[in-house]
């Protein structure tokens, strides 16, 4: 319906451009490898949670639960590898095989009994971390050998940047996620279902299908960002990533996708990764900063970028249609 | 104040032969601020830094070791002198320590330690809590010189690492003292008022006149014992000797009321040996040992604690 959907995308790229312009004018040494390697590195798992994300609030859903599953995924292969002498890849596809069932049910749950997703993926997000803290409390670490071959898995720029194997899988992430959205079914019925759920049905999208699948993309991009973050700290702990299912819906929306579904592109969300990103690294660059004005840019962000799409939104209905407006309102 | 330490860093800017450390850039990432005694660790490293003319880029964590870890290689990419840091949880931090010995950045660990090769960091600045209970146990043996003393303990968060290291500490002081013996030992949880709540069972169970001192794991238990020994009627300090650790801005208030005995400093300043070490290998690259332990130091009824607690206040406790 929007006139220019990708507009508020162009308008994230332009705004990380700009912010990373200024960056390196008050610090030159921001650009370099290194930074660029360390927005992908340290990003990776947030990327990852991101994307599936993205599928579901094009639906007009939400996934709460994300942020407890990358906790629960993190536990559960530290103390499989500690305990057993199963190895990393079988319990990779364990843990896998968890989140996806785990989202799926999440899915099946909000079609079937017509809950809000809010509040299904809530008692997720709880379950799961109780789940992680059953598991157990501590910080467990991950000494197995194929960690070390992950881990030592990297590209060494000139100037120092090193692109990690957890940054590469969330570009193909990304990359996957575009040619699913736009070159497959799968990919217009995520959209159609965003565009409401009678359309959709009379577009013929299977609805329980869609959904279902669309938390258990998420449940299981969740798991994978969590084997990403294990990788990352070589340690699994019940209380990491708190709030991080917060963030990745703040970059999702800061890249332009309605949270009322329908619109949006997965590029925007890596963006909107790449923006939070971005200023976190200015603030470690200035160092006398408080670290709590991360959270204040991004809740500045969060409301302009709200603001725009409402200001597009109004503008094209103002325009297109007054008539029906009109007629919804007698 | 300002001005003399203004002038005291450009000073060291214009010797930078004798102060090697001036003119340089730390990195440093803290866990958050947690605690008062982390905001006055925090609070001190700015101050040690200002004086020595080292430019710090501070970076709070707020508890998250993922931040923790991008504060880090934000640093590197930086290109800063030194990293310091104070490390949320032991695992997990292999990869970024060896990305900055790849680029030749020393990193310091402050207050606590991790779960690394010992090759991928410089050295660790952290208190021996063992040796802090043996401070206090040994403050009450001479204190008591050979007179027969029933101990009470209140000890520190059941498990956590300083609560076992500070009761080992302290029954290692005294084990050789026959005269000292501990009648109880529960835990207050490193509360006040856990500490004030145990203390009023102990005085119940035991009666006030047969409690000859009082041993807890931090001051804030302490200072919560200290209101039960009160309204027990007993004279704490006098009737029921009171050592604790940690020395807070309270406790020192409440030694120079009379009302406690001894503290032993965790003191907030791991910044300053840190700076030392440094300026030590920036000269002619003289290596730490891997563990520089600090101080603790005793403080008790002798010092001027009035002055230390207003001195104090001011570090953000």
């Amino acid at each position: 319906m929007m006139k220019s959907p990708r507009l508020p995308l162009y308008m994230t790229m332009a705004t990380f451009v700009l912010a990373y312009m200024l960056c390196i004018w008050e610090f030159p040494s921001m650009f370099s490898s290194r930074v660029v390697a360390n927005l992908l590195t340290d990003n990776a798992f947030l990327g990852i949670t991101a994307v599936g994300m993205t599928f579901v609030i094009l639906t007009g859903g939400i996934d709460l639960s994300v942020g407890s599953v990358i906790a629960f995924t993190g536990v559960f292969l530290a103390v499989i590898l500690r305990d057993t002498s199963i190895h990393p890849l079988v319990a990779f596809g364990m843990v896998l095989a968890i989140t996806i069932a785990f989202g799926a049910a999440e899915g099946a749950i909000v079609h079937y009994l017509e809950m809000p997703a809010f509040i299904v993926t809530l008692a997720g997000m709880f379950l799961m971390r109780g789940l992680a803290y059953v598991l157990s409390t501590d910080s467990v670490p991950i000494t197995h050998e194929f960690y070390d071959v992950l881990q030592s898995i990297y590209w060494k720029a000139p100037g120092g940047g090193r692109f990690r194997l957890i940054g590469g899988v969330m570009l193909l992430v990304f990359i996957g996620a575009m040619i699913v959205l736009h070159r497959t079914k799968f990919g217009k019925n995520v959209y159609a279902l965003g565009g409401g759920v009678q359309t959709a049905q009379l577009m013929g999208v299977p609805i329980a299908r869609t959904t279902i699948l669309i938390y258990a993309t998420s449940g299981g991009l969740a798991g994978l960002a969590g084997i990403v973050y294990s990788l990352y700290t070589s340690a699994g702990y019940s209380l990491s990533t708190v709030g991080v299912e917060l963030d990745a819906i703040a970059a999702v929306v800061i890249g332009g996708t309605l949270l009322s579904g329908g619109t949006g592109f997965v590029a925007g969300t890596f963006f909107g990764i790449l923006i939070m990103g971005l200023i976190q690294t200015y603030i470690v660059f200035d160092g006398t900063l408080s670290s709590w004005w991360t959270k204040i840019v991004i809740g500045v962000l969060l409301f302009t970028f709200i603001m725009l799409q409402k200001v597009l939104a109004w503008a094209t209905t103002a325009r297109r249609k007054p008539a029906t407006e009109f007629a919804m309102r007698s | 104040m300002k001005l003399s330490s203004i002038l005291l860093a450009s000073a060291l800017v214009l010797a930078p032969m004798t102060a090697m450390a001036a003119g340089k850039t730390v990195g440093f990432s803290q866990i958050g601020s947690e605690s008062g005694w982390r905001a006055a660790e925090t609070t001190v490293t700015k101050q040690q830094a200002e004086e020595r003319g080292v430019t710090l880029k501070f970076a709070d964590a707020q508890q998250k070791q993922e931040n923790q870890i991008k504060a880090l290689r934000g640093f590197i990419a930086q290109g800063v002198d030194a990293i310091f840091l104070a490390p949320v949880v032991a695992t997990g931090w292999d990869s970024v320590l060896e990305e900055a010995q790849d680029a030749e950045i020393p990193v310091i660990l402050l207050d606590r330690k991790v779960d690394a090769d010992p090759s991928l960091y410089m050295t660790a600045v952290t208190s021996d809590t063992v040796y802090e209970g043996e401070v206090a146990g040994n403050w009450l043996k001479d204190k008591m010189a050979g007179k027969d003393c029933r101990i009470v303990e209140l000890q520190g968060t059941t498990g956590s690492s300083p609560a076992i290291d500070r009761k080992k500490g302290f029954e290692k002081a005294i084990a050789d003292a026959s005269n000292l013996e501990i009648v109880r030992s529960q835990t207050g949880d490193f509360t006040r008022a856990q500490g004030k709540v145990v203390m009023e069972s102990f005085l119940k169970a035991e009666g006030a006149e047969n409690i000859c001192a009082l041993y807890a794991h931090n001051d804030d238990m302490a200072v919560g014992a200290i209101q039960a020994i009160k309204e027990a009627g007993a004279k704490p300090g006098e009737d029921i000797l009171v050592v604790a650790i940690d020395a807070v801005p309270d406790m020192h208030l409440a030694i120079a009321n009379g009302e406690a005995n001894a503290t032993v400093e965790l003191t907030p300043n791991m910044a300053g040996p840190a700076f030392d070490i440094l300026d030590a290998y920036w000269k002619d690259g003289t290596m730490p040992e891997k563990w520089v332990q600090t101080e603790s130091k005793l403080y008790t009824q002798d010092d001027d604690n009035n002055a230390i607690y207003e001195m104090k206040k001011s570090l953000g406790y």
